[in-house]
């Protein structure tokens, strides 16, 4: 492993063009400040798996991948089934990122995405259990970044909703006591499409999804997660710098409205 | 019990605060400490820097940078907690480094790092805010140049009321909890997360309590100062 950990860097002049170009309101890319790259989903996409989805936000490519598999309920939650999220940066997906143990960035994406599909109550837990307290169906989300061009966050709640949405489970029958999995699948109960927002600070401009560049050179992030009853689930703001009360309430507005549009795509997508 | 004065499980009315207490200055190694008491939450912070950066490469010629380390003893939960780092603490001490950061003038250190310890001796939820609050302290004990001290408090729901300062069994049992850190008089946000459920009013209104908790421990910070350096409670010399 070579001792020299790489980063992303913009230099000034870059900069200096990205900045200038937002004092008209506008992006390098051609966007306005609250426009998504194109959003793009196709689910199915692998055959071993319950539920699969690849999304693409511009040059950002993500893929999720659910197994419902036989498993213990935790012991404080005897009643209900388990879910297990976890984000990878894969060394493929960038020449920043490296093989090894999970950077923070990593840990951060992944126990996000993770909050988002738990706080939201978006799987029925109590659905899975098949004998209170002893079998249960863990729910595993694995999401692989194959290609990393900003706004992780978004790109993998995508993907989860989207391969969710598609899911199934097994069915099951008890024999001797023993718990015998049929080959039989039924949908996997779903109750809620909660979608994730991302917004960053460059100087006094907020952006929504930024790309690789924008979110490396920004001063602030917040990730809002809305759910379809335009509760709020989960949030997490990151980078060091801090935002107004002012811009939180605009970005609160904005979310809501966003997501509404992304939902629609998203079940539009399913169908 | 009337639905204008909710009273917890717990005693507290909906808006009050957890018993507090902070202390600077309690390790004499450090740079600068300082040990708070957080309803059963008992957190010590210590700050050793600016010093020089170790490994090399993670130098900035512009700025200092900040390490920061959140760790839970394992005698802190009911429970032992395995002593090694994990995912729940490198993501806190993530977000706690991004929450202190913008209150600290990195220009003023330039080739340096300000190093930032917390360990959680006895854990009772809102841990996080708890530490940034007594990470502020001990970077002020430290004397490192500070635009605004850093506050820290979280609100949440439980029991279908908006309440401040969510304790462990309310994290556990609720339905939200939403930590928040300000600088109070700058009026930024520095740190914001969300775990469960919340409309978008019972969300503002979260949002409003949780920063009267925030600038009620400014005063619990600043007296804590001023008790170490003026060595009374009276505001005097400042």
């Amino acid at each position: 492993m070579p001792a020299v950990k790489k980063i992303r860097i913009i230099d000034s002049m870059r900069r200096t063009d990205i900045e200038n170009s937002l004092k008209q309101s506008k992006r390098l890319d051609g966007r306005a400040i609250l426009d998504y790259r194109e959003i793009s989903i196709e689910t199915n996409v692998l055959q071993k798996t319950s539920g699969s989805a690849s999304v693409k936000i511009g040059d950002s490519e993500v893929l999720a991948g659910i197994k419902v598999e036989l498993g213990r309920p935790f012991p404080d939650t005897p009643d209900k089934g388990i879910i297990i999220c976890n984000a990878e940066l894969l060394p493929i997906c960038s020449a920043f990122i490296e093989p090894g143990p999970p950077s923070e960035d990593a840990i951060e994406l992944s126990r996000v995405s993770d909050r988002g599909i738990r706080e939201s109550g978006m799987i029925d837990l109590p659905q899975l259990v098949i004998r209170e307290g002893e079998d249960v169906f863990a729910v595993f989300i694995d999401i692989a970044v194959i290609n990393e061009d900003g706004n992780l966050f978004d790109a993998c709640s995508y993907a989860i909703a989207a391969a969710l949405h598609g899911a199934t489970m097994p069915t099951f029958k008890i024999e001797n006591d023993k718990v015998v999995i049929l080959e039989k699948v039924k949908p996997l109960p779903i109750l809620s499409l909660p979608i994730s927002t991302t917004f960053v600070k460059i100087g006094d401009k907020i952006l929504l999804d930024p790309n690789a560049e924008e979110q490396t050179m920004c001063e602030a992030r917040l990730t809002l997660v809305t759910d379809d009853k335009g509760n709020f689930v989960s949030a997490q703001k990151g980078k060091a710098g801090g935002f107004s009360f002012k811009e939180f309430n605009e970005m609160i507005e904005i979310s809501k409205k966003k997501g509404e549009e992304i939902r629609k795509k998203i079940i539009k997508n399913d169908k | 019990m009337s639905k204008n004065n909710y009273i917890r499980t717990n005693g507290r009315a909906a808006d009050e605060l957890r018993k507090v207490s902070i202390k600077a200055g309690i390790i004499k190694n450090a740079d600068g400490s300082a040990i708070i008491e957080f309803g059963k939450n008992k957190i010590i912070a210590a700050v050793f820097g600016p010093k020089e950066v170790h490994p090399k490469h993670m130098m900035r010629n512009d700025q200092a940078i900040i390490k920061c380390r959140y760790h839970m003893m394992p005698f802190s939960t009911d429970t032992r907690k395995n002593p090694s780092l994990s995912r729940r603490e490198i993501e806190i001490s993530k977000v706690i480094r991004e929450a202190i950061q913008p209150a600290i003038i990195m220009e003023d250190y330039p080739r340096t790092a300000i190093e930032v310890y917390i360990e959680i001796l006895q854990s009772d939820g809102g841990s996080r805010c708890a530490a940034i609050n007594a990470a502020s302290v001990a970077l002020a004990d430290a004397g490192i140049n500070m635009r605004d001290l850093i506050t820290a408090c979280a609100a949440g729901k439980a029991d279908g009321k908006i309440i401040l300062d969510v304790d462990d069994v309310e994290d556990k049992t609720g339905e939200a909890d939403m930590p928040l850190s300000i600088l109070p008089n700058l009026g930024t946000i520095t740190l914001f997360q969300l775990d469960g459920c919340l409309s978008e009013e019972e969300f503002k209104q979260a949002l409003e309590m949780a920063t009267n908790g925030c600038k009620k421990l400014y005063e619990l910070q600043r007296n804590a100062l001023m008790n170490k350096y003026f060595n009374n409670n009276k505001n005097k010399g400042v």
